[in-house]
């Protein structure tokens, strides 16, 4: 091949131009060869430039093949017969296309048949012939059309000995970059042409910048884990200390009575809540403070008429899966407010909580919360209003609205909407509320100290920013972890 | 959050005018009930039945509102237009009065009760003319509190009925069920309450209320001076009794295991439905007679005195309001509120309908939404604090950090799973652990001992990735631990686990040397000790010690534990104690 493209390049110098039909019969070779060689010329940046035609032409059908390889039927019939003749029967069997020779050879007066005795006998009439047939069709398998006579082709055609078709051939002139000298060209730089210097001159191989480059061999961390790390980021941002949720196992007390939710509350239900029978109950609770819930619970007091009911110490007991992180807040607060005197304090946490609910594409039994909270004396309503917006600003949402809503621990309660541009409605991101004086002044806190507190899933921003629609493509064991292979980082804020 | 259904139509009617779809929406959301869904009964019932079924019901638009669940007032159609009628100033908060008879009809409880259902309260709704919509709405209300307030009948269950077809005094007593012999509801035939039971066991609604009764020695029952039974509490009402849209005088009552609830419950019907007596929000009162011979007037309708500061309401809002203007707030939301001479003060009124209001900050929070929680200046708090990390999520992150560097890939699996999967599944005894009482399905029986189960899983789940598989978790399992409070803890492990062609230890042993490196501990400072453990194959499991302690295991899982979690291919493992190296 490097051959015929060099020849090639010294024709087109001499030349300045040629089509590969005509070239191809000039030097005796197939076109198709020819065409090879220009393709691979045409590789090479702007060497050459070659334009492709189109042009009625003939090719030779199986039996054309043969006849051009092998000489035409009756020739062939012909040279198969001996000195002495040959028995007629014999003569057909000497190959296939036989009887079609033996028609022709016969009408062209080459034979002649002898009848006497047993079988005809078949013998040559003539001392030697002139195939007509065999040279035309080479010259047809060269190309060299103009060199056959219409009549031929018209007699061929009817005989089914070549067709007609449409040919591509090129018509090839000097490129911008016009040489005929070709040099190899190096693929890569290597360190042994830098240390002798070798990459000077040699030209290399063009880079195909369209293909992908090789996927580096990596870990990856969770899509969901990266999104709670910007969560985790913003809240530190805010000055806000991150509170030890490492406790999935909690008590209903902290998880519901001190938060002052009724023990007939329906969150209490088992239908609702995953309660444990291993360790069945909590074995400490802090008595003087446990009393002053019992008695809010069934009394009031502090200004509340409480829930008029008989508290039970026994069912605060009972252990469940946390249903809220917000049990660690209480335990937090209540700490806090064992503390003289009062500091205000900012705490975060985003972490597990298990709820026993039906499971469908958006609810699993696991999952996980983000909370914040901010103790401080007089504290307000616009206070919450005015971190909301400062908070979710951070994710990258700047339009809010706020419905009020019931929640049993904080009054008042609002429900954080924003507004979704792709769905072009109001969705609701999270809630929110102002701790209940009932569940922080049985804990000590001075009367003025109030607590704004705002909580979301962090399964529901993932899944949204992601586009999942189903919750267990995210997490759990049934994720795909192409998933995880793919996923890109995570900049909450550009969203 | 309870959702009900109201008929457009006739929730314009009600409110006196129409709106929008996007108007009433707003006025709902500002209020904060929020209109959940636009439909009609039709498609409510082809939703419930399914596909292509005929037609059926009504094609009158079906408004779905969400009701707040401390808001039992705003459950019926009377309710929830008569709360936002006063909220857009179109009508006064109503004054509910109790008619006290010359000689009030009584209702007497016997000790016997005492067991099973203690309380009752009753009242009287006299000259009620019911159309078709209110006689539904009447009906709904009582099915929205049972499934709320009175949860699922279990705290209170409301009957009604024709007083003209009873006469009193009234009994309030519990008997033995073969005692008891009435037609129940919607019956002809007379049964006895242990017949009945066995009636409606096939019931697919009442089926769940028969267990409050079923298994005490007496049943509860409420009975007229004829002996004609009007009800079997929490269960039916006598067929005898039954109200109908020709009814004209409605006898409630109510009975409970909690008092309380029982007033609230009883308050919010005759609140809601005297609004379709002759003389409108009248009630008669029933006198309750004790079992220690103490009259108890029915219905309570007591509209508590709530005395709130003004400078309070505006520093708990945010606001900067006057006191004139928050009482006007105020009686926007029901509250009647009057503001007192020193200028500060606001006497407000509590209405019975509004049971949720406990304390000084739900009168704030009703100030709250009246002003428009939109409306109020955002603010940002002056509370000044240096944040800190948990320091054992800070090293969480650095260390998964570190095995994502070391071309591991996180996966997040779930804390509770079934007992199987850390005994069977892993060839060894079920350990202590932290079990579920009343778990829906085998995958939440107890909380995991180890992380292995959920790797293998995620393993499981992704069979047809490119192996080697080498996934890593850093989180916490769960251990029985009696010096805590609770009884238990978390304990953060780090799993690592390589599945592949070969068994790979040695790629699970290059991490657990990495980590230690990465945690500075040298390595003449921990050692690799050949342990048994029926997890993992023979001869090729080890512990890791550090100074003396045991802070890891690993080695290449047994065959059968692979087989178990439907894998083909051998599988090395380790898992690492964090909080024992913090």
């Amino acid at each position: 091949m490097a051959e015929l493209k060099e020849r090639l390049l010294q024709i087109l110098d001499e030349k300045g131009s040629f089509d590969t039909l005509t070239l191809a019969a000039e030097l005796g070779v197939f076109h198709q060869k020819v065409v090879g060689g220009v393709k691979s010329l045409q590789i090479e940046e702007n060497v050459i430039n070659a334009e492709a035609l189109s042009k009625k032409g003939w090719e030779l059908t199986d039996e054309g093949k043969e006849v051009a390889k092998e000489g035409s039927h009756e020739a062939r019939v012909f040279h198969a017969i001996p000195e002495g003749g040959i028995a007629q029967d014999e003569l057909m069997k000497a190959f296939a296309t036989a009887k079609i020779g033996f028609s022709k050879a016969m009408s062209s007066g080459w034979l002649e048949i002898k009848k006497g005795e047993g079988k005809p006998l078949v013998r040559r009439k003539v001392e030697s012939i002139d195939d007509t047939v065999q040279p035309v069709l080479k010259r047809i398998e060269a190309m060299s059309f103009d060199e056959v006579s219409d009549k031929d082709k018209q007699e061929f055609k009817k005989r089914k000995l070549i067709n007609e078709v449409a040919m591509t051939y090129y018509h090839v002139t000097k490129g911008s970059n016009f040489t005929t000298q070709l040099n190899k060209q190096e693929t890569d730089l290597t360190a042994e042409m830098i240390a002798s210097g070798s990459w000077k001159g040699v030209p290399f191989k063009g880079y195909n910048f369209n293909a992908l480059g090789a996927p580096p061999p990596c870990g990856h961390l969770h899509p969901l884990l990266k999104v709670r790390a910007e969560f985790r980021q913003i809240f530190l941002e805010m000055g806000f200390t991150e509170m030890h949720t490492n406790n999935y196992i909690e008590s209903s007390f902290w998880n519901f009575d001190a938060l002052f939710q009724p023990q007939q509350h329906p969150a209490r239900d088992a239908h609702d809540t995953f309660f444990v029978s291993e360790p069945a109950n909590c074995l400490v609770l802090p008595d003087d403070y446990v009393k002053k819930v019992g008695e809010m619970h069934s009394h009031g007091g502090h200004g509340s008429q409480g829930y008029s009911y008989d508290w039970k110490l026994d069912e605060a007991k009972k252990n469940i899966l946390r249903t809220h992180t917000t049990a660690v807040s209480a335990r937090m607060l209540y700490r806090l407010a064992q503390e003289k005197p009062f500091k205000p304090a900012k705490y975060f946490s985003i972490d597990r909580v298990f709820r026993n609910e039906a499971l469908d594409a958006t609810h699993l039994a696991e999952f996980h919360q983000i909370e914040g909270v901010i103790a401080d004396r007089n504290l307000t309503l616009g206070h919450l209003i005015g971190m909301l917006y400062a908070f979710f600003k951070k994710l990258g949402i700047h339009k809010l609205r706020f419905k009020p809503a019931y929640n049993p621990y904080t009054e008042p309660s609002m429900e954080v909407f924003s507004y979704h541009e792709g769905l072009k409605k109001w969705v609701e991101i999270g809630n929110s509320g102002v701790f209940r004086p009932e569940m922080l002044l049985p804990m000590g806190l001075p009367e003025d100290v109030r607590v704004i507190a705002w909580g979301l899933s962090l399964e529901r921003p993932t899944m949204i920013k992601y586009g999942i629609d189903n919750i267990r493509e995210l997490v759990g064991h049934k994720i795909n972890l192409k998933v995880v292979y793919d996923n890109p980082i995570c900049r909450l804020e550009t969203d | 959050m309870p959702t009900i259904g109201i008929n457009r139509d006739l929730l314009f009617k009600s409110m006196g005018r129409s709106y929008t779809e996007s108007e009433f929406d707003e006025l709902c959301f500002e209020f904060g009930i929020e209109l959940d869904e636009v439909t009609s009964e039709a498609r409510e019932i082809q939703k419930e039945r399914g596909g292509d079924t005929a037609v059926v019901g009504s094609e009158e638009v079906l408004f779905k509102i969400e009701i707040p669940a401390n808001r039992y007032d705003l459950l019926c159609v009377e309710g929830l237009t008569r709360a936002l009628r006063i909220f857009e100033s179109r009508e006064q908060v109503p004054h509910y009065r109790v008619i006290r008879p010359q000689s009030p009809l009584q209702m007497h409880v016997k000790d016997s009760t005492k067991s099973i259902r203690p309380f009752v309260v009753s009242a009287v709704l006299r000259n009620v003319t019911f159309s078709p919509a209110s006689y539904a709405s009447f009906i709904d209300l009582q099915e929205k509190l049972h499934q709320n307030v009175c949860r699922k009948r279990s705290l209170v269950a409301i009957g009604t009925h024709d007083l003209d077809t009873i006469e009193g005094p009234f009994v309030y007593e519990a008997r033995p069920p073969e005692q008891i012999r009435f037609a129940p509801l919607n019956q002809t035939r007379e049964m006895t309450a242990t017949e009945l039971m066995k009636f409606y066991e096939v019931d697919s609604h009442l089926r769940s209320y028969l267990p409050l009764i079923r298994d005490s020695p007496v049943y509860p029952v409420i009975s007229d001076r004829n002996g004609v039974v009007l009800s079997l509490p929490p269960i039916i009402n006598g067929n005898h009794s039954k109200i109908s849209l020709s009814t004209k005088n409605v006898l409630i009552e109510c009975t409970a295991t909690d008092r309380n609830k029982a007033t609230i419950v009883l308050d919010t019907m005759v609140t809601m439905f005297s609004q379709h007596c002759a003389d409108p929000f009248t009630v008669e009162a029933v006198d309750v007679v004790e079992v220690d011979g103490s009259v108890s007037q029915c219905p309570e309708l007591r509209s508590r005195m709530e005395t709130v500061s003004a400078k309070a309401a505006n520093s708990h809002v945010g606001i900067e309001e006057s006191a004139e203007r928050i009482a006007s707030l105020l009686t926007r939301m029901s509250l009647s509120a009057e503001l007192q001479a020193d200028g500060d003060s606001i006497r407000v009124s509590v209405p019975p309908t509004r049971a949720d209001v406990l304390h000084a900050c739900d009168v704030y929070e009703d100030v709250a939404i009246a002003f428009g929680f939109n409306s109020i200046a955002k603010k940002i708090p002056e509370t000044n604090c240096i944040g800190e990390q948990f320091v054992l999520n800070k090293l969480t992150d650095k260390l998964r950090l570190e095995l994502a560097m070391a071309g591991f890939t996180e996966v997040l699996t779930f804390a509770l799973c079934s007992e199987d999967d850390v005994s069977v599944k892993l060839r060894k005894p079920l350990q202590s652990a932290a079990r579920i009482a009343n778990p829906k399905t085998c995958d939440f029986q107890v909380a995991r001992t180890t992380l292995l189960p959920g790797l293998l899983k995620t393993v499981s789940s992704n069979k047809n990735m490119a192996m080697p598989l080498q996934l890593f978790e850093v989180a916490d399992v769960v251990l029985l631990d009696s010096g805590e409070d609770v009884g238990a803890r978390n304990d953060r492990r780090l799993a690592a686990l390589f599945y592949g062609k070969t068994a790979g230890f040695e790629v699970i042993h290059g991490i657990l040397d990495r980590v230690m490196q990465v945690l500075a501990i040298p390595t003449q400072r921990y050692r690799v000790v050949a342990t048994e453990d029926s997890t993992y194959f023979h001869g090729r499991c080890a512990d890791v010690v550090v100074d003396g302690r045991k802070v890891a295991i690993l080695g290449v899982l047994h065959p059968d534990v692979v087989t178990h979690f439907d894998l083909a291919a051998p599988c090395s493992y380790l898992e690492l104690y964090v909080q024992a190296l913090a």
